[in-house]
């Protein structure tokens, strides 16, 4: 595959995809779901896809993923799902006794028309469980998008505004990210000292300490009564545009939550951004603690300026993820030349592209719902000192001998990386360790013996 | 006799039928049937059967007509080596959007094929339906028709459709695409200056044979084709372990077929006796005792004493070099009880030989699409009181083991992490494994990595 990549770029007209940078949306669904509390997430198709997506979150977390499926045959494509549904719901919650389920739909269900929200109305629901849903077809946008559907689908069905005055307290929508970054925004919001609702959250869930039990639904994850009570929330922060604002202005227009959509607060910038519209919405003073890690990161920002500055690096993955990585490289000096993600959406474009202007930076490569083959011919024409990416990365970083940073969803050939967050001072104090690594480590390698230093 | 318990409402009516427990229950286990609607099923679809056993085909594109999902999950994750071509590691999708949804996605596929052809000038194209593809009725067969016409290569639709059936039917859709590409041309491709001329007549070559259902994962393909080629016997084409274009073209030449996945390949190695005239015979290269086994059913079948002279001196000579490694395994895992939940009958059989060779007692058995054949089998070398069961979950898992008092788990991806959650060692027998386990290296890899995962000192901390 090394040299199977040619330099020589074409417009490619068909469409089609070589080397993804995205996946679909169930399960995306699939995720947010895992991040609420008791919840079963529920995939409503043929069980192949039920399959790969616990497979492929198994892989990335190194935790059980539970899910069911409506196990589709032949029979359910011709006479529609709804049977398969209610056989469904009422098997799961005399087996598996979830508090909660959440029904995603796969291309298949959504292909032959199935009408959730009617099918669920019909069925079987025990007292005081619960069935959501979201409308998840794989052939619309990704697993971004899947993401965003569950977790507006959740406050759609559950919050509610009970109360006259908005309480003191803050909804957080962190995002498609790890359990340890979700860790990371709840402990800062704590330090902070403002009430707050993280959804969902799946530290706890897809994090959970070994205990010599197999628990089908872990401690963590957002709480039925907590998602209820996002309506009476003072406001919603919605972190990433493109996985958490929809929930965000669901909430405005159902329960008249003020939202604000922010960057996912990675790197120095996006975190004091966060920070501030806590300390100005709350009126807070930004904790000593947090200013105290603030000044350590740009402590070990000055370390280590020198290193990084004017170095070109190559990033994909997904787009809140990447928008937050190009504002912190470019705060280190670095050159973000290629910049790709697979999740479609002009508004990462204008948006990598103001920031790039921003710093004087001309002729990068910015594309949205790109493949890794354009990435990798990007490179070949351009190259880069390092790249930054998901697991599928390895392959141009080989073939193109190029140090190499993983960041993102899915990691599927290094472990521990989802209990160590990327957001915060905390989170950019590692990537700055990951990246200055990377980058030393090659240096070492590459230099002669005369050149070999024991200081760098 | 203990009576196993199985306690409501943990375990689903519907189920009760595809559990039972050897000696307790006179009924065979119940399998091969669709899963419950609602339940946390293992099990994987019919393009998964499909693509696991194509894909090793190391030249070929593999193109996954349907929305990104299903190319993405399947993206390389099969550890099937190659000493050619890289090419089969690559991820192509038509990434069907809502509007080939809506007007069909024939179009967007010719072109996706026009480009892929431009691009990288293949010999062979699998062009992979999924379930969406089903229901709206893509018509694959005049695509690829038309477009291996166009471009004189051979492009062969995969009818994989997920929901048309489970994994085995995937099986079956790729040797329908193995045996339209191992065809020979038709005679007028043949003929170089316009005479028509007699069909070609397949010459076969003697001790020569295929190897069918051998993906190459951590290079097993080719322990055993150096086990072979010591005795005299040449392997032909593995199927479809690091195989490639020129070589399955070459699969009627064979003299004999043996199969190691039985699951995946009896269909094949059936329906090539009948066209091709090849015999097949079942061997396995699990496990000492099976290679063992299997060395000598080859040599036998060649009639030829110095075949079997020769497979005789390797068996010796394998066996005293594992003999003591082995002893002092054995003697590490004295009392150690495993729980077995893989794919197919045919590795959960070999599995329970394996056991049995190094002392360890199977408790729990179970696959997600083993046969009826294949359950009686697992049921006459089980020991009394083990569990058997078809297509099992999560929970039920969780309660056999524990009641059974398993100390390790053999399984694939999904069931690592439950094992380890239940403070439970785990080995990998699915398509991620990364030693090989096949031969007499196997069985010594095989011993090794139950020993250092149920010895290992995590176990203490927990
Ligand atoms: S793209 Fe569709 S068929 Fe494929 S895995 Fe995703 S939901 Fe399933
Ligand atoms: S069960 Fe057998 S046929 Fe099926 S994938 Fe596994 S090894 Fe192959």
């Amino acid at each position: 595959m090394l040299d199977a990549t040619t330099k020589e770029m074409k417009p490619r007209l068909s469409g089609g995809v070589i080397n993804p940078a995205k996946t679909c949306q169930p399960i995306g669904a699939m995720y947010a779901a895992l991040g609420i509390h008791k919840c079963l997430p529920h995939s409503h198709g043929s069980q192949g896809c039920c399959s790969y997506h616990r497979m492929h979150l198994t892989r990335h977390f190194r935790d059980p993923v539970m899910a069911s499926t409506s196990s589709f045959t032949e029979g359910a494509s011709v006479f529609g799902g709804g049977a398969n549904l209610k056989t469904a719901i009422k098997n799961v919650f005399t087996i598996y006794n979830p508090d909660i389920m959440a029904v995603h739909t796969t291309c298949l269900s959504e292909t032959i028309g199935d009408d959730i929200p009617t099918i669920i109305k019909q069925s079987e629901v025990p007292d005081g469980k619960l069935v959501i849903h979201a409308s998840t077809p794989s052939y619309v946008g990704s697993h971004i998008t899947g993401f965003s559907n569950m977790v507006k689908g959740a406050v759609t069905y559950l919050a509610e505004a009970t109360m006259e005055e908005k309480k003191e307290q803050v909804n957080i929508i962190p995002g498609f990210v790890n359990p340890g970054d979700m860790r990371e925004i709840k402990r800062m919001a704590k330090v902070m000292g403002v009430k707050n609702i993280v959804l969902p959250d799946t530290s706890g869930v897809l994090d959970s300490p070994m205990t010599g039990e197999f628990d089908m639904f872990p401690k963590g994850g957002t709480k039925i009564a907590e998602i209820v009570d996002t309506g009476n929330s003072k406001m919603s922060i919605a972190l990433g545009s493109f996985a958490s604002s929809d929930a965000a202005y669901a909430l405005e227009r159902k329960c008249k939550v003020k939202p604000a959509v922010l960057k996912t607060p990675i790197g120095i910038k996006a975190t004091d951004e966060f920070l501030m519209t806590l300390s100005s919405n709350f009126g807070k003073e930004v904790a000593k603690e947090l200013e105290e890690e603030r000044g350590q990161l740009v402590d070990i920002m000055t370390d280590t300026h020198f290193h990084f500055h004017g170095k070109k690096v190559a990033v994909f993955g997904d787009p809140d993820i990447v928008i937050g990585l190009t504002e912190y490289l470019l705060s280190l000096g670095m050159i973000p030349v290629h910049v790709l993600t697979g999740t479609p959406g002009s508004k990462f474009e204008t948006e990598i592209k103001e920031m790039l202007a921003r710093a004087g930076i001309e002729g990068s490569n910015v594309k949205a719902a790109g493949d890794l083959y354009t990435f990798h011919q990007w490179i070949k024409n351009q190259p880069a000192d390092l790249m930054i990416g998901n697991t599928y990365g390895k392959y141009i970083a080989r073939a193109e001998d190029i140090p190499f940073v993983r960041v993102g969803f899915p990691i599927l050939d290094r472990s521990v990386h989802s209990y160590m967050p990327i957001v915060g001072y905390k989170g950019a104090m590692r990537l700055l360790e990951m990246i200055s690594n990377a980058l030393l480590d090659r240096k070492d390698r590459d230099s002669a013996d005369e050149d070999f230093e024991l200081v760098m | 006799m203990e009576q196993l318990a199985l306690k409501d409402p943990k375990v689903i009516e519907e189920r009760k039928e595809f559990i039972s427990t050897k000696g307790a229950q006179k009924q065979q286990v119940k399998c091969d049937e669709d899963s419950v609607a609602g339940s946390i099923s293992q099990r994987a679809c019919v393009f998964c059967g499909a693509r696991v056993v194509l894909n090793p085909i190391t030249d070929a594109i593999h193109l996954v007509h349907g929305p990104i999902g299903c190319a993405s999950y399947t993206w390389d994750i099969r550890g099937s080596l190659t000493s050619g071509s890289n090419h089969y590691r690559n991820s192509f999708s038509t990434d069907m959007k809502e509007k080939d949804v809506i007007f069909g996605g024939e179009k967007k596929l010719a072109i996706v094929i026009d480009e892929l052809v431009e691009k990288y000038k293949p010999k062979l194209i699998f062009v992979y339906s999924t379930c969406i593809v089903g229901v709206i009725g893509d018509d694959l067969e005049a695509v690829c028709k038309k477009q291996a016409q166009k471009y004189n290569i051979e492009i062969i639709p995969v009818q994989s459709s997920g929901f048309i059936g489970n994994k085995s039917a995937g099986y079956r859709a790729a040797c329908d695409a193995l045996l339209r590409l191992i065809a020979p041309a038709p005679q007028e491709q043949l003929t170089n200056n316009g005479e028509t001329s007699q069909p070609k007549e397949v010459k076969k070559k003697s001790k020569t044979i295929n190897y069918l259902g051998d993906f190459n994962l951590a290079a097993e393909a080719w322990i055993i084709k150096n086990y072979l080629k010591e005795i005299g016997v040449e392997i032909n084409v593995t199927f479809t372990g690091d195989s490639d274009y020129v070589s399955l073209k070459k699969a009627p030449e064979a003299s004999l077929n043996i199969i190691q996945c039985a699951g995946s390949m009896t269909y094949l190695a059936k329906k090539m006796e009948e066209i091709y005239d090849i015999p097949f015979i079942h061997i396995s290269f699990l496990g000492i005792e099976d290679t063992k086994e299997s060395i000598r059913k080859i040599a036998r079948f060649f009639n030829d004493p110095e075949i079997e002279q020769k497979a005789e001196q390797l068996i010796a000579r394998e066996l005293k070099t594992i003999e003591s490694q082995l002893d002092w395994y054995k003697q590490k895992l004295q009392g150690t009880k495993a729980a077995i939940y893989v794919g197919g009958g045919f590795k959960a059989i070999s599995l329970l030989k394996q056991f049995k060779e190094l002392g360890v007692e199977v408790v729990m058995v179970g696959t997600q699409t083993g046969r009826k054949e294949e359950y009686q089998t697992i049921s006459e070398l089980a020991t009394e009181g083990t569990v058997i069961l078809d297509d099992a979950n999560p929970t039920e898992l969780e309660q056999f083991m524990t009641e059974k008092g398993a100390d390790l788990l053999v399984g694939g991806v999904k069931e690592r992490p439950l094992a380890y959650k239940l403070g439970l060692a785990f080995i990998d027998h699915n398509h991620d494994r990364k030693h090989p386990l096949s031969g007499f290296v196997g069985a010594v890899n095989f011993a090794k990595e139950v020993y250092s995962t149920v010895c290992s000192p995590v176990w203490k901390y927990v």
